[in-house]
């Protein structure tokens, strides 16, 4: 590990660290009733839109009527974006002549841009049409983010809310969600982007007489005004197949750095926003600092992995000078993006629930892919995906709190909120519906034969990749281990219902936990009230989620990552 | 359940709107407005014949020319990815060695001199525009000798697509393969 690449961390730690309190802010005001009562002219103009589409923009919802909306929103997003896929050979801005997608893969594509998990079983320059890109998935990247928010706001609506009977109004969080945060700070992102190489345009493809007399087709499209969401709504799916290692995607070491700090900034200043709405600073900046403890050490660990280990025999044996003095082969990375940032951006994605990468996962170190898969485990929750990295924490938070609760005898609360037997109950659910149909369909893809045949490299590494699919669309992430070729009718069907699972199977128990929450009446702080915002308590989340973690998935883990590092280190 | 439908769709209409026609269509008028060179993929041209990208590597047939990195997938353009190839599996063991060998031979290295590692691995997105500055300076009396040249030409040349970005914001010195080639294209040219 160098010094330069852990000044690198610590001024990309430095810029979040002073940014993330003032958006936290910002956010809070998005979603306050105080601010959005107040008559500006920005809220005028929302709420005659809403009410011209049939939404009275001053109504609350229940935790159901929130939940059935949510779910009718998707059922049609899902619908159009198949649809969509399915005739783009008749429709526009078709130059190459691309065909219709295959109805396998056009249901996993779908159900992967609305789930937020952009698992991507097909390259994007080859598959599909730049109008299928620009109002189909780069719609999804944006709404599939502001659903996310929604549901972090109104799980933070159910803590902190008194003997309400609701938590909020869908629609109106969705639209505030897209025009309010996602789209501005889209807009600022793309434009920063394409100031450095970014492409945008719509020349689509050109095709050219290089320099040496050969040929070649340089690719075009809208880019830049995809790229940014697709950052910043912790979304990764790729204009190109080649993601953010694309030159035109990524074309130097700024979007490199603008591209990780657009992965985090929302995830990490959601706590804060929570913190304003519960009226307690602290509790918000508690939860910041676990997500960051956690999140930096992954990227430590990442870093220490793929710039110190086990590389060197390859190197040795046929007389190789690695090029940036450390000991790695830069198999599946490009020069102009450096190795220590490919860790960063690794742990970076997986943390939250990006799928970008910006250099070849299988071609990493095994442990390093290892901790990328361990950091995906975790439930994303450091700082976890744009809203559901809040609402999966804050779920954390509260098993914390009851399993301390057992230990010193008293009723557990969370923010004054008591936690019994029916929140228990969706916790429960929460945690354990995405880990059991991750095993389960990963057991049946191993065992079947077919389904084996897709791994690309050998031995434990190809357990690893079968194992890292199905956390990785369980987990709603979408990163991959490359080398396995899951454009399978087998893959794209147990690929869509694991990410239906866990999407919706973790979604609904939680908007069920905000309802039942938000009906309760607080109880007043006493002495013996265990305080949720010192560090005592951030150790025990942390402890908590690790260690949950750790116990569903250590098996799997030991046979995969961790014998292929053991056997690459001998 | 129709009620939640119809206000599914209106507001699915309008978001669609906001973020896949208006959205797109703003950014893609400040791009091409301010900044339309590189919006449109950073072309480089001969005279004014577009002749690539220079952030896209191409292929180089001979010895007149800078190789680029080796890649998964050729450069035509129309396809990108890097190999996948784990550390574990012994193909890429089988291809590091064979790629060396060339190397070794196209520009008359001796078997026990060391080879620069990006010249023997394929890049990420198989059309990385960039080699090291040691690759290019092994390649540098190869190019030299087939064009007869001066090496200090050649050389001058290089230091001319060098670019360094800070290591303190995950920066690399790298060297530019497509304007290098293309300088001493010019170079004939004039």
């Amino acid at each position: 590990m160098t010094t330069s690449a852990l000044a690198g961390l610590a001024i990309l730690i430095l810029t979040l660290v002073v940014t993330a309190p003032l958006l936290g802010r910002y956010i809070y005001r998005v979603y306050s009733d105080e601010h959005q009562s107040r008559e500006t002219k920005l809220n005028k103009v929302e709420r005659r839109l809403l009410t011209w589409l049939g939404v009275d923009p001053n109504s609350e919802q229940t935790w159901k009527a929130y939940a059935i909306s949510l779910i009718a929103f998707s059922m049609v997003s899902v619908l159009f974006l198949y649809l969509l896929q399915r005739v783009q050979n008749h429709l526009p801005l078709n130059p190459s002549h691309l065909t219709s997608v295959s109805p396998a893969l056009a249901i996993n594509t779908a159900i992967s841009f609305v789930t937020n998990t952009n698992w991507q079983n097909y390259a994007g320059e080859s598959t599909m049409t730049a109008l299928t890109q620009t109002i189909g998935l780069a719609v999804q990247n944006f709404v599939s983010a502001a659903v996310g928010l929604s549901v972090a706001v109104a799980l933070t609506r159910g803590i902190t809310r008194h003997r309400s009977g609701t938590i909020g109004n869908f629609w109106v969080d969705l639209l505030r969600s897209t025009t309010r945060i996602l789209i501005p700070m889209s807009a600022l992102v793309a434009i920063a982007m394409v100031s450095q190489g970014v492409i945008d345009n719509l020349t689509l493809t050109k095709c050219i007489s290089t320099i040496s007399g050969g040929h070649q087709c340089i690719p075009g499209g809208l880019v830049a005004s995809q790229e940014a969401i697709k950052e910043l709504g912790t979304n990764g799916g790729g204009y190109f197949n080649a993601n953010s290692i694309h030159p035109f995607e990524n074309p130097n070491y700024i979007t490199n750095f603008i591209e990780i700090y657009a992965i985090l900034i929302i995830p990490f200043s959601l706590p804060f926003a929570f913190g304003k709405f519960a009226g307690r600073r602290r509790e918000g900046i508690t939860i910041f600092v676990v997500m960051m403890l956690m999140w930096a050490t992954s990227s430590l660990l990442l870093l220490h992995f793929e710039t110190s280990t086990n590389q060197t025999s390859l190197i040795k044996a046929d007389k190789i000078v690695s090029i940036s003095g450390g000991k790695v082969l830069p198999e599946g990375q490009d020069l102009r993006i450096s190795t220590p940032s490919c860790a960063i951006f690794a742990a970076s994605t997986t943390s939250t629930s990006t799928g970008a990468v910006n250099c070849a996962l299988d071609s990493l170190d095994p442990a390093a892919s290892g901790v990328a898969l361990f950091d995906m485990m975790l439930g994303e929750v450091s700082p976890g995906g744009v809203g559901s990295g809040l609402y999966g924490i804050l779920i954390f938070a509260i098993l914390a709190v009851f399993v301390s609760g057992l230990m010193i005898g008293r009723t557990p609360e969370y923010l004054g909120k008591k936690i019994q037997g029916a929140e228990m109950k969706l916790i429960t659910i929460y945690l354990l519906i995405s880990p059991a149909a991750i095993m389960i369909l990963s057991a049946i893809a191993v065992m079947v034969k077919t389904s084996k045949g897709a791994i690309g490299n050998p031995g434990p590494q190809g357990l690893s990749e079968i194992i890292y699919s199905f956390v990785s669309t369980g987990n709603n992430n979408g990163s991959a281990l490359g080398g396995l070729s899951s454009n399978t009718d087998f893959y794209n069907i147990t690929q869509a219902i694991n990410m239906v699972i866990g999407r919706f199977g973790l979604m609904i128990p939680a908007l069920a936990l905000a309802g039942a929450l938000a009906a309760k009446q607080p109880v007043p702080q006493g002495t013996g009230t265990f305080s949720t915002d010192k560090p005592l308590f951030a150790s025990i989340l942390i402890a908590t989620i690790v260690l949950v973690v750790g116990l569903t998935y250590f098996p799997v883990l030991s046979l995969g990552p961790i014998v292929a590092h053991l056997n690459l280190a001998r | 359940m129709f009620r939640y439908i119809k206000s599914a769709l209106n507001i699915f209409v309008l978001l669609t709107v906001l973020t896949g026609l208006i959205y797109p269509a703003a950014i893609l008028f400040v791009s091409q407005t301010a900044f339309s060179n590189r919006a449109n993929g950073s072309l480089v041209s001969i005279g004014n014949k577009t002749v690539g990208s220079s952030l896209l590597a191409q292929s180089f047939q001979g010895d007149q020319w800078f190789q680029p990195r080796p890649s998964a997938v050729g450069y035509s353009g129309t396809t990108s990815g890097p190999s996948n190839l784990a550390l574990s599996n012994p193909a890429l063991s089988a291809q590091i060695k064979k790629l060396s060998e060339t190397y070794r031979r196209q520009n008359s290295l001796s078997p026990s001199t060391a080879v620069p590692a990006d010249a023997v691995t394929e890049s990420g997105s198989g059309l990385d525009p960039n080699i090291s500055l040691i690759n290019a300076e092994l390649q540098a009396p190869r190019v030299a000798k087939a064009r007869s040249l001066n090496l200090g030409v050649v050389e001058s040349l290089i230091k001319n697509a060098t670019s360094s970005s800070p290591s303190y914001l995950f920066g690399t010195k790298t060297v530019n393969v497509v304007i290098l080639n293309l300088d001493l294209m010019k170079l004939r040219v004039r």
